[in-house]
């Protein structure tokens, strides 16, 4: 297996707005966790987190630990460097991962090692990226 | 609602490269081609009582209609389907005030000098730092590269090419062919720069599967219509172009789009959020797309075109790279002309409006590609993104 690119992009990048409603998302990254939210009326998983459940209305939800396993659902490869300073961190890999144990729940997120390719089995990897901020990453996972 | 509204009056600033606007500004631009499409309609600026634009237009209707000494503004529309997803909404809402009596005269416009301020293929970024449902959306996606809507439209056609085998020299002759559209239309930027398959397939990549001839121009310039009642429009100077139907809308769980957010259901992911678009407006006019005679379909990337074609019933599903690959998009021979002035890809990109001015044209029977005896036309707006959609007939 390829190495892992650490740290995946230089500082300074954009940093998530933590709002009442994702911030147990990123206090869980910051502790190596992932976890999604799941409505407890009628246990439908759902991210982006939100206030309310989309499938029963429900405002009572839980957060609920995922293994971070999962498979590509599809890849970008970006060769372009939109930001002036990402010009020695191109190109990189922008995968949209369907978590293995959170049905329908899909995440934007970046490969770290190895070839993207639809389908391909992940696995969560952490990495801080301020004193605030820890985002999850994917590596290539041998099933 | 069919056939409620007319468009009657239509003009195009002069088209650049973003940046090469240098004698006036946006707004300017704006102002002028307002006043150039009124009086192309044979109206005067004191029969305007409304105005309906989209994208959170910075050329706001309260300016615009006190700098033009509009006497009476009756009708102020912005639409919320999401940025270039809103050209064909406005338009409809543009035919709704009108339908309903809310207006009389309606103008849709649109400036966009994206040298005067952001150009789109560069990252969104620095703005994820509110508390409103877009910081929370961006703060998912930007912290992962996820700058634009090229990367976002590109996870969209990659999972399209998975699953029908759709390849990127398929996605060339979409390129390629609205390039040959250009290239006979003295307006369009790309007019003196002609494309091969081997130029696109050479091209610089941006975002696999795009490079840089997979995406839309940036550019200056400014489109504007007008509208008026089927009973105005008669005794006016062009032959009227009917709103046959109009809708916008968006898919389940789609967010603010594909540029942003990828959690919608698997199986409107292979589409471009344009599927009940397509329904809606077939059954509105009572047609079906055999009917069509032409098609402006929106194209900030080449693959989109794609999904559209086949959200839009033009060919089966899965199997718009062939049909593209077959030439079915080219002027004069294939089965249905698309982007005849070249589309956002090699005209000019202002934000999908120049598609509509484009169908005005073609139904008046003044196109500079001209489908022989064009009735019915299909545009569409932004795909991936809350959007909307037009068939006009003449």
């Amino acid at each position: 297996m390829s190495v892992m690119r650490r740290p995946y992009f230089p500082p300074g990048m954009p940093l998530p707005a933590i709002t009442d409603d994702t911030r147990p998302f990123w206090d869980a990254c910051r502790g190596g966790e992932l976890v999604i939210q799941r409505c407890t009326g009628c246990h439908t998983f759902r991210h982006l987190p939100a206030p309310v459940c989309w499938q029963c209305r429900s405002f009572a939800h839980e957060w609920i630990r995922v293994s971070g396993r999962g498979t590509i659902f599809t890849h970008a490869t970006v060769h372009r460097a939109f930001l002036p300073e990402l010009a020695a961190y191109v190109p990189y890999t922008v995968v949209v991962v369907a978590l293995d144990d959170a049905s329908g729940v899909r995440l934007v997120s970046n490969l770290v090692d190895g070839e993207p390719a639809i389908g391909l089995p992940v696995e969560v990897v952490f990495e801080e990226v301020s004193p605030e901020v820890t985002v999850p990453r994917f590596r290539v996972r041998i099933p | 609602m069919k056939d409620t509204a007319a468009i009657v009056g239509i003009a195009e600033s002069e088209y650049t490269k973003w940046g090469k606007l240098a004698r006036c500004t946006e707004y300017q631009l704006a102002l002028e081609t307002i006043l150039r499409a009124v009086d192309d309609a044979g109206l005067t600026i004191d029969d305007v009582d409304g105005f309906a634009s989209f994208s959170n237009d910075r050329n706001e209707f309260c300016f615009v209609a006190t700098d033009l000494g509009v006497p009476v503004v009756r009708y102020a529309g912005m639409t919320w389907v999401v940025g270039g997803g809103g050209a064909c909404a406005a338009v409809g809402d543009a035919a709704m005030a009108i339908a309903t009596g809310t207006a009389r005269c309606v103008v849709v416009y649109r400036s966009i000098a994206m040298g005067q301020f952001r150009r789109f293929g560069r990252a969104l970024a620095g703005d994820v730092v509110g508390v409103r449902p877009q910081d929370a959306a961006l703060g998912f996606a930007l912290p992962f590269g996820l700058f634009n809507a090229t990367v976002g439209m590109a996870l969209l056609v990659r999972r399209h090419m998975h699953r029908y085998g759709t390849t990127t020299e398929q996605l060339g002759h979409v390129a390629v062919t609205f390039r040959r559209h250009a290239n006979r239309n003295s307006a369009a930027v790309m007019h003196d720069r002609p494309m091969t398959l081997a130029d696109h397939a050479a091209a610089p990549r941006i975002v696999e599967p795009f490079g840089l001839l997979d995406c839309c121009l940036e550019t200056d310039g400014a489109c504007a219509l007008v509208l008026v009642s089927p009973e105005r429009a008669r005794d006016l100077r062009h032959r009227p172009v009917y709103v046959a139907a109009a809708a916008q809308g968006t898919g389940p769980r789609y967010g603010c789009g594909a540029w942003a957010m990828h959690y919608m259901p698997e199986e409107d992911y292979t589409g471009g959020n344009t599927q009940t678009l397509a329904k809606s407006l077939y059954q509105t006019a009572g047609v079906e797309p055999r009917d069509l005679d032409c098609a402006q379909l929106y194209d900030h990337y080449t693959g989109m075109v794609l999904l559209q074609l086949e959200d839009f019933g033009i060919c089966p599903r899965g199997e718009s790279g062939p049909f593209a690959a077959a030439g079915e998009l080219a002027w004069p021979d294939g089965a249905l002309p698309t982007n005849t002035a070249g589309g956002s890809l090699s005209e000019a990109y202002i934000h999908g409006l120049n598609h509509v001015v484009e169908a005005v044209k073609q139904l008046r029977g003044v196109a500079v590609s001209q489908v022989p005896d064009a009735e019915l036309a299909l545009v569409a707006s932004g795909s991936g993104i809350p959007t909307s959609a037009l068939l006009l007939r003449r």
